[in-house]
């Protein structure tokens, strides 16, 4: 007995290890790569030239006010509409979820597809900025935004929490801004990661609207001097890493306190 | 597809929603109910439905708009048609392949401590790595197995020259490489529930009842653990046909799979005017993944019934 246990705890160590190697391989290749100088020194001479190549900064704040735009518009959309969702049409929970998982059945590639047609006409202010970037990014978020916030809504007694607020003569704005807001942090905050996330690294929506974002930047950096995109696209990877490990541990620590007996959403 | 699709889902919604009793009070509840999604069907209405509506539409008109059914005649012959065969080969290697590593590694995960750093770390980084870096990650494989990256020269170093002997990065080998990386992380992030939805009391009833290990997994967990498997499985094939960014900037647009093609008809690199065609490939995806979608969310369905 004891020493088939013992042997059903090796394997799993054995699995891990090995993951574990394979997964950071790209990683410290990239490392090693991005460190590489002429003649078969290594230096830190492409990370001395990030800073100062063109177009770095601009397309970095470009996805940036992209990600933030689309991180409030979400939020502004989706967390009333699951909220009353929940509240009052229960039974039209799995309409709005079909609608909201409909993106993962619609490849990004199509969807530009149709964009394009539909927004030809659009002022230039829509179709001729990255503003149509954020409202269709919204869309690609759509199945992370809904399961998210769909989950953080179930966690709490929301009924409960909304009559109370009412009863006491809250309108509705106020109730959803400081009762349910505040109860569902969590769920917003997982939400804004994974969109801020999707959209520092999305290409194909922007590179078929001719959008200058991060991505793009990237892949074009790439075709002359791939010393400086594989820098950048390391470091990327490592912020988006450790936000989440970060949100992780944050998330962690609340329902542990709340609600010991309660399985992680998933 | 897609459109026939939305029809029929919004239809039962609708349905349920609506226990026949039309009654006047009724009906305006059921109006003011549906108020407060308005602005959600609106917006989903432009940004979601429109465009795959044009797309459809687009499918089936030449370019003065007038009905054909040349573009979709195309898209399924010669070189469509045949990148239509690579995209399915690609897709389904990659699916098999990263569900098998990643439901492994998933059991492997799991039998560390639920609220371990290593179990945070690994959530976090399949969360990266599934979801946010397709450019990231051709990058990281052009340093890794490109033609100078450190595994090739490595290899090259004890004799061994994979670029000689036939290999590249830039090719279907090299490519399905690049999203088993991806695809197993995702197979970790959609399996785990399944498994942890697994309850210690069956292998305890197995186990009392005199059920070898070998059993417990052939009787029990296998059958309770097939239909999730599958789930994943196609969640993964799905994902793999979509997937644009990792291959446009690893091959620079010349690889023949449906995702680049479309890419290329668009931004009319190849023969100008040729958007339609473009459509008419993006409607045989949509069809393709819709299937493989529809079939998933029947699976899990009947999953949730055991561990939901």
């Amino acid at each position: 007995m004891s020493t088939q246990r013992r042997r059903a705890a090796r394997w799993p160590v054995i699995v891990l290890v090995v993951a574990g190697l394979y997964f950071l391989l790209p990683m410290v290749a990239s490392l090693e790569f991005s460190l590489r100088d002429v003649h078969n020194t290594h230096s830190f001479a492409a990370w001395g030239r990030l800073l100062s190549y063109p177009g770095l900064l601009d397309t970095l704040f470009t996805s940036l006010w992209v990600a933030f735009g689309t991180v409030a518009l979400t939020l502004l959309l989706m967390v009333p509409t699951v909220s009353w969702v929940h509240l009052r049409r229960p039974k039209l929970k799995r309409f709005v979820e079909g609608i909201s998982l409909l993106p993962l059945v619609i490849p990004p590639i199509v969807l530009v597809n149709g964009v394009l047609v539909v927004f030809q006409d659009a002022p230039e202010i829509v179709n001729g900025t990255p503003l149509i970037l954020v409202f269709e990014y919204v869309i690609l978020a759509l199945p992370f935004t809904y399961r998210t916030l769909d989950a953080g809504l179930s966690a709490i007694p929301l009924a409960t929490l909304v009559e109370a607020a009412r009863g006491l003569g809250a309108s509705w704005p106020v109730v959803l801004l400081r009762v349910v807001l505040p109860n569902i942090r969590t769920a917003v905050l997982g939400a804004a990661l994974l969109n801020l996330a999707l959209v520092m690294g999305e290409y194909t929506l922007s590179s078929i609207l001719l959008m200058q974002t991060f991505p793009v930047w990237m892949v074009s950096t790439g075709r002359t001097d791939a010393g400086v995109s594989v820098a950048v696209s390391l470091l990327s990877l490592l912020i988006v890493f450790v936000l989440l490990f970060l949100l992780s541990i944050v998330s962690g620590r609340r329902t542990r306190e709340l609600r010991p007996f309660t399985p992680s959403a998933s | 597809m897609t459109v026939s699709n939305t029809t029929t889902r919004t239809g039962a919604a609708g349905l349920s929603a609506a226990p026949a009793r039309p009654t006047g009070r009724r009906w305006v509840a059921r109006a003011a109910g549906l108020l407060g999604l308005l602005p959600f069907l609106a917006y989903t209405g432009l940004f979601l439905a429109a465009p795959v509506v044009m797309v459809v539409v687009g499918a089936f008109q030449d370019n003065d708009g007038a009905f054909t059914t040349d573009n979709v005649t195309t898209a399924v012959s010669d070189q469509y048609g045949r990148a239509f065969v690579t995209s399915i080969e690609l897709s389904a290697l990659t699916a098999v392949v990263g569900a098998v590593l990643g439901a492994v590694l998933a059991q492997a995960v799991l039998s560390r401590r639920p609220d371990g750093v290593l179990r945070k770390a690994v959530t976090s980084a399949s969360g990266v790595l599934a979801n946010f870096g397709g450019v990231q990650l051709a990058f990281a494989f052009i340093a890794t197995l490109g033609s100078i990256g450190i595994v090739t020269k490595a290899l090259a170093a004890v004799g061994l020259d994979i670029y000689q002997g036939g290999f590249t990065l830039f090719g279907f080998t090299g490519i399905a490489i690049v999203y088993i990386y991806f695809q197993v992380p995702l197979m970790l992030i959609v399996f785990t529930p399944a498994l942890e939805g697994m309850r210690e009391q069956w292998r305890e009833a197995a186990e009392n009842l005199g059920a070898t290990r070998w059993q417990y997994w052939r009787h029990v967990a296998g059958p309770v653990l097939l239909p999730p498997f599958l789930a994943s499985l196609l969640l993964l094939f799905a994902n793999s046909l979509s997937a644009f960014a990792t291959a446009e900037a690893l091959t620079n647009g010349i690889i023949g799979l449906v995702p680049i093609q479309i890419g290329a008809l668009v931004s009319g690199n190849v023969v100008a005017d040729q958007q339609n065609l473009g459509k008419a490939l993006g409607l045989g995806m949509v069809i393709v993944v819709g299937l493989v979608m529809a079939v998933y969310y029947r699976i899990q369905r009947r999953t949730a019934r055991w561990l939901g």
